[in-house]
């Protein structure tokens, strides 16, 4: 009788487990549920580190004065605030906007019709501190004092915390993963610990006939890795699709427009299938080493 | 051609000194001494519950003494990690009376796990040849809940001796096989023991010892409470 080569090492090594079970198909699907989420976290955490950037950027060391004033005193009130400027320590540049320029500010708002030549607009005054910036409380009691029309609209004092609220998202994001990972590890844990305990007589078998627990644990490991790596795949592709189709950022585009990658960050969801495969291949070889300690 | 036989070129394969081995507050094995030699056939008999399948795992390593010593292949079990106990077990062919094996892997594959966990080639033809042997030649590609009682007792021989063990333990064996079938089994051990294999056969089947005890010199070893003795003529 002719027989099917049952002494290769390597092919049987892969099929002295079962082929079938449950366990198995919870770690396809738990790796690919987790993947896809990652994805988005990773979107998320991302286009929130781009956010932060750009607000911190957009913040970096301006401010704006705005003097709102009678039109004979507007322009005696600007050369006020515009000396006080000049001799104030930490600010680096002064501009005054003009007219069209503050035409242009409103339009978004006003539409292009609107007749904005009609309307009070007040003088804005563009201000560029030094690294070491300025004394903000000190120049508004001067202003105050002196062009009682002027406010100092410092957009740091009120853009920092959105910034830092980005910062923070991102960490979330990033948090998010780490808990994606960590709900996918306990969850192959737990499906390889009921994978073994379901396959006691195997392993009973095994190691009457002398297998080391380091075979008897890979032929495990490699079977939830495999499926890890599977269902991850499976799941970074689809959610990467899902980020893919969202609507695509642009000027007018708000926080949510900008969720997804950009050049060389849609490599980021290749990351995760062989992450997804190390942590099962961690979390089955502890489960594995711990259930044979206990079964046998 | 059936494996070569691996004698430990000791004066022992197994042995116990002053074993003692409690189970649940209660003192199951007792004041133990006694050694297996190299080619030897033995015989444990006694009444069910007595200790004979405990007294096996502690010969192959299952359970570790609570007193006394026990040492396989001149090493003392206690000493020894689970890689160790698990190398032991290549030189140990172990045959139960509820024989377990992989169901989904077809009986040629069951026969050779031993070998494909030690990661040790051999060839079709010496399959073949051991399930000629056991008389399970036609059944290689066979999965084990097809098999009947007696070829699951023989399967199981055969993957219990395909390593070429030092040692072979059979717990009951013919426990679920009628008196040919039993016969057929004791033909097949009583062979291994020629070719040299140390032999250990828990058993209450006093026919079938004595029907051993006409082909070949084998002790018949007594569990009685708690101790293990020598039988006599009385069996």
């Amino acid at each position: 009788m002719a027989l099917k080569n049952p002494f290769a090492p390597d092919k049987q090594a892969g099929r002295i487990v079962p082929p079938s079970g449950a366990s198995a198909w919870l770690t396809s699907f738990t790796a690919g549920a987790m993947s896809f989420l990652a994805v988005f976290a990773l979107a998320l955490s991302l286009a929130s580190g781009r956010l932060a950037d750009r607000w911190a950027g957009a913040l970096d060391r301006s401010a704006t004065i705005r003097i709102s004033a009678a039109d004979d005193q507007m322009a005696l009130q600007t050369d006020v605030v515009l000396d006080i400027l000049s001799t104030t320590p930490g600010i680096a540049a002064v501009r005054a906007l003009d007219k069209a320029e503050a035409v242009k500010l409103l339009e978004p708002w006003f539409g292009p019709d609107l007749p904005l030549d009609a309307l009070p607009l007040p003088q804005l005054i563009e201000i560029t501190e030094t690294a070491q910036g300025y004394d903000s409380d000190g120049l508004r009691l001067r202003l105050q004092a002196e062009a009682p029309g002027a406010v100092l609209d410092d957009h740091t004092r009120w853009r920092q915390p959105m910034a830092q609220a980005a910062a923070r998202l991102r960490l979330l994001g990033f948090l998010s993963i780490a808990l994606i990972g960590a709900t996918m590890a306990a969850m192959i844990t737990l499906a390889a610990g009921a994978a073994l305990a379901a396959n006691a007589q195997v392993i009973t078998v095994l190691r009457l006939v002398g297998a080391k627990d380091n075979y008897i644990a890979r032929a495990f490991v490699r079977r939830f890795t495999l499926r890890a790596l599977s269902g991850a795949a499976v799941g970074a592709v689809l959610g990467t699709i899902g980020v893919a189709i969202l609507p695509a950022a642009d000027a007018a585009g708000g926080f949510m427009t900008g969720l997804g990658f950009q050049r060389a960050g849609w490599l980021w969801p290749l990351t995760l299938p062989p992450m997804a495969a190390m942590i099962a291949f961690l979390a089955t070889r502890f489960a594995a080493f711990r259930k044979l300690r206990e079964l046998t | 051609m059936l494996p070569k036989t691996g004698q430990s070129k000791a004066g022992r394969v197994i042995s116990f000194e002053q074993v003692a081995y409690s189970y649940g507050g209660g003192e199951l094995l007792s004041d133990i001494s006694l050694r297996l030699a190299p080619g030897s056939f033995h015989f444990l008999t006694g009444p069910s519950g007595s200790g004979k399948s405990t007294f096996l795992k502690l010969c192959y390593g299952e359970l570790l003494p609570t007193a006394g010593r026990v040492t396989l292949f001149d090493r003392d079990v206690r000493g020894l990690s689970r890689d160790d106990v698990a190398l032991s077990r290549r030189r140990i062919g172990v045959v139960h009376q509820d024989c377990k094996f992989l169901d989904h892997l077809p009986l040629a594959a069951n026969v050779a796990l031993p070998l494909t966990v030690a990661a040790r080639a051999s060839t079709a033809a010496d399959l073949t040849d051991l399930l000629g042997w056991v008389g399970l030649g036609a059944l290689a590609d066979a999965l084990p809940p097809q098999l009947s009682g007696g070829e699951r007792q023989r399967a199981a021989l055969a993957r219990a001796i395909i390593m070429g063990p030092d040692v072979i333990l059979a717990d009951e064996p013919t426990g679920n096989l009628d008196w040919e079938m039993s016969l057929r089994l004791l033909t097949l051990l009583v062979e291994l023991n020629r070719m040299g294999k140390t032999v250990l056969v828990a058993t209450h089947d006093l026919n079938l010892i004595r029907q051993a005890k006409s082909q070949l010199a084998a002790r018949v070893l007594r569990i009685s409470k708690r101790r293990i003795t020598l039988a006599g003529a009385d069996l």
